[in-house]
């Protein structure tokens, strides 16, 4: 069924785009589709265009296993609209033609800035471009039951055929119906999940038992941890950075791993999930993997209601479901995960931990708001870098161009505004849902919402996971409109002054299309495993450092001169590259320690972003003799 | 000007009245969207406090910011239309976009 529903989808999308390619012949048809789009159509396709697998996938992950840290990222990405509409909407459709370079050059004619300005799409659309072909790979595995790297080429084909036909026209209405169809079918699941409740053992409706994980009480004499009852035998005690402990337990030959927990005397080992890589191949739970078999089980669920262990609550209004959720008395099983060397195997430890609601629904469990003062910078730093970064992502200003008028392009900023809004409040109901229902996966939480749909049935699943296939779709054809404009339109025609006519213009857009969209292909696969969060949230910073103070000043600032910009462009994008090259997060990444990153922060916002305006006004002032009057 | 628009666009007569509405209230939504980010920072537990309806401040904030986004936005547009309205050119109303 999830195949049949997932093939007619992307059939009817490729067949839309054929139907448009056909009336597609001009530059201004490529680009900015005519500039016809009428500002309804254009409000939804920005929600499409905006929604993408970090927004679905990501956010409701993150909400699943992190609580209200995850909801964050919802009220940072809306906010960023205010900024689009109150300040950037009407003067960018004033001022730009195809391209976010069109825009910040109107001014000027600076070869500097449409180089810079050019770079600047292309770092930041790449950026923004791994994590949506990482989100199709994780999609497809259990979608069609296909490897990693066949999903990121099936969308990498498919976006480029799309692309290619009709450019802004056809990603346009892939758009409009992707963002459309997400949002009632969130809705569809939010109603599902509010109509089960909660309950203390979840399952999903009788399909799948619940687990119940046991604890052991365990005594420590000297070095030496035992388990006095059950036959078990402690094989090995494990240390790891944070302080935690976990112990290797074996009963009739079969191996496990537990949480160790103490609390005054009292030691309790709390049953975990493993994985195991060994020189003869891949365990899970102490069982050779065959054929992708055995998987992980399923986790999340209410260890209590509101202080009852056995409860089941029925259905919930929205308000009643949050408000038990966030009650000082529910207690929600989280899990985490570390890694551990167990010989020559690297053995990766599932835990469980318990947290109380009140917790679980304030910021914490993530962004370390009450740590030290660079915990709290790095937070801050986040949520500046989300609410300044929409407002400067290439791919959403060029959605500008392709509506008649400046009214236009205010209204379907508005009807965005509505859309994704009312979507993000879905998130944290969905998210939640995967925390309390038993779906989350617990080695990768981006596939939280699917699943969560697949715990209400296959048809919910298959239409869920087509509309996250073309959440994924939507964005990858719309940052690869916006990267080929940038070699297209501002590198060979603007910049090279590559002589073109018309038709030789689109046809330079089409072919950058395929040459990005095979190079997103790639660095899809390569970055397989990596967060889809993360690097949405770096695309947020390199765009709030590098463009928005260029946009911001040359709007406002009539002292802002070309080589200020082009100055800030740079400074913004190198800056905010170099931060997290050498941050805590990266470091990591790269099987370093976190604690010697040169860089404690992991969010360069804070930083990059006030350097990049800085750059701007030094430079500016150093080049008053270039100065152009802004027209704003 | 080498990057005209995509299409001509028509004189903006309310342009000036837009921009300084929409700076005001940017600011506004920004002290707003900063007293979250402050709570968070300076009185994190104060974010658990129940504040409505059995809901906690995190949760009220947060759906607030989302909220009033979007109330602020329907007040920008209704007070740009009819500024847009009051100073147009009637030679040019039927050229008026927006529909």
């Amino acid at each position: 069924m999830a195949i049949t529903v997932f093939l007619l989808f992307v059939l009817f999308v490729v067949g839309l785009s054929f139907y448009l390619g056909n009336k597609t012949k001009t530059s201004a048809g490529y680009y900015a589709a005519g500039g016809n789009i009428h500002w309804g159509v254009n409000g939804v396709a920005f929600a499409g265009d905006y929604l993408s697998a970090a927004s679905f996938l990501g956010i409701c992950g993150m909400i699943a296993t992190a609580g209200y840290d995850g909801f964050l990222y919802s009220i940072g990405f809306l906010a960023g609209w205010i900024v689009a509409l109150f300040v950037i909407a009407e003067p960018m459709k004033r001022l730009g033609k195809y391209t976010f370079t069109d825009a910040v050059d109107a001014n000027y004619n600076s070869r500097g800035i449409k180089l810079c300005a050019a770079i600047s799409t292309l770092v930041v659309s790449v950026c923004y471009l791994i994590p949506q072909m990482v989100g199709a790979g994780v999609l497809v595995e259990p979608l069609l039951g296909l490897e990693h790297h066949w999903g990121v080429m099936m969308v990498g084909a498919i976006v480029i055929t799309i692309v290619a036909t009709a450019g802004m026209a056809s990603t346009t209405y892939v758009q409009f119906l992707k963002g459309g169809l997400l949002i009632v079918f969130s809705l569809v699941l939010v109603i599902a999940v509010l109509v089960r409740g909660i309950s203390t053992k979840p399952d999903q409706d009788g399909k799948v038992p619940f687990y119940e994980y046991t604890s052991l009480s365990a005594v420590k004499s000297g070095e030496t941890l035992t388990v006095p009852e059950g036959g078990w035998t402690v094989l090995a005690v494990k240390d790891v950075k944070g302080g935690l402990q976990f112990a290797k337990l074996s009963k009739e030959g079969k191996e496990s791993w537990w949480f160790v927990t103490t609390a005054d005397t009292t030691i309790t080992l709390k049953e975990a999930q493993f994985t195991a890589v060994k020189a003869d191949g891949k365990y899970v739970n102490g069982v050779k993997v065959v054929d992708g078999l055995p998987k992980l089980r399923q986790v999340g669920n209410i260890e209590s209601i509101e202080g009852d262990k056995e409860a089941k609550t029925g259905s919930l209004g929205p308000v009643e479901f949050l408000a038990t959720m966030s009650d000082k008395d529910t207690l929600v099983k989280t899990w985490k995960s570390a890694v551990v060397t167990d010989g020559d195997a690297k053995v990766t430890v599932y835990y469980p931990k318990v947290v109380a609601g009140e917790k679980l629904l304030r910021p914490g469990q993530k962004f370390k708001v009450e740590g030290t003062w660079l915990e709290k910078l790095d937070f801050t730093s986040l949520m500046l870098a989300l609410f300044l970064g929409t407002a400067a992502l290439p791919h959403i200003l060029i959605r500008y161009y392709t509506v008649p008028d400046q009214a236009s392009a205010r209204k379907s900023t508005i009807v965005a505004i509505a859309a994704i809004g009312f979507f993000y409040v879905l998130t944290l109901f969905m998210g939640l849902g995967a925390m309390t229902n038993g779906v989350i996966n617990p080695a990768d939480g981006n596939m939280s919402a699917p699943l969560l749909a697949r715990s209400f049935g296959e048809l919910l699943f298959a239409i869920i996971s087509a509309i996250a296939f073309a959440t994924v779709l939507g964005t990858v054809a719309g940052l690869i409109v916006a990267a080929s404009g940038a070699v297209a339109h501002d590198l060979m025609d603007r910049y090279m002054n590559v002589k073109m006519d018309d038709k030789q213009k689109v046809f330079a857009g089409k072919t950058a299309a395929f040459v990005i969209g095979g190079i997103a292909i790639l660095l899809g696969i390569l970055f397989k495993g990596m967060n889809v969060s993360f690097l949405v949230g770096l695309a947020f910073a390199v765009a709030a450092s590098a463009n928005l103070p260029a946009v911001l000043m040359l709007l406002f600032w009539k002292k802002t001169t070309a080589v200020g910009i082009a100055a800030s462009i740079t400074v913004g994008i190198v800056s905010s590259l170099a931060l997290i090259a050498f941050s805590p997060e990266l470091y990591t990444l790269y099987g370093k320690n976190p604690l010697d990153a040169p860089i404690p922060l992991n969010n360069p916002g804070i930083v990059s972003i006030p350097l990049s305006f800085l750059t701007l006004v030094v430079v500016s002032l150093m080049t008053q003799k270039k100065a152009v009057p802004a027209t704003a | 000007m080498l990057h005209e628009p995509s299409l001509p666009v028509g004189k903006d007569p309310a342009g000036p009245y837009k921009t300084k509405l929409g700076i005001r209230m940017f600011l506004g939504y920004c002290i707003f969207y900063a007293g979250f980010v402050a709570i968070n920072l300076l009185s994190p537990t104060a974010m658990a406090a129940t504040v409505f309806m059995g809901l906690n401040l995190a949760t009220v904030y947060g759906f607030s910011l989302i909220i009033v986004a979007l109330i602020a936005a329907l007040i920008y547009n209704h007070l740009c239309t009819a500024m847009e309205a009051k100073l147009a050119d009637p030679a040019d109303a039927p050229k008026k976009g927006g529909k």
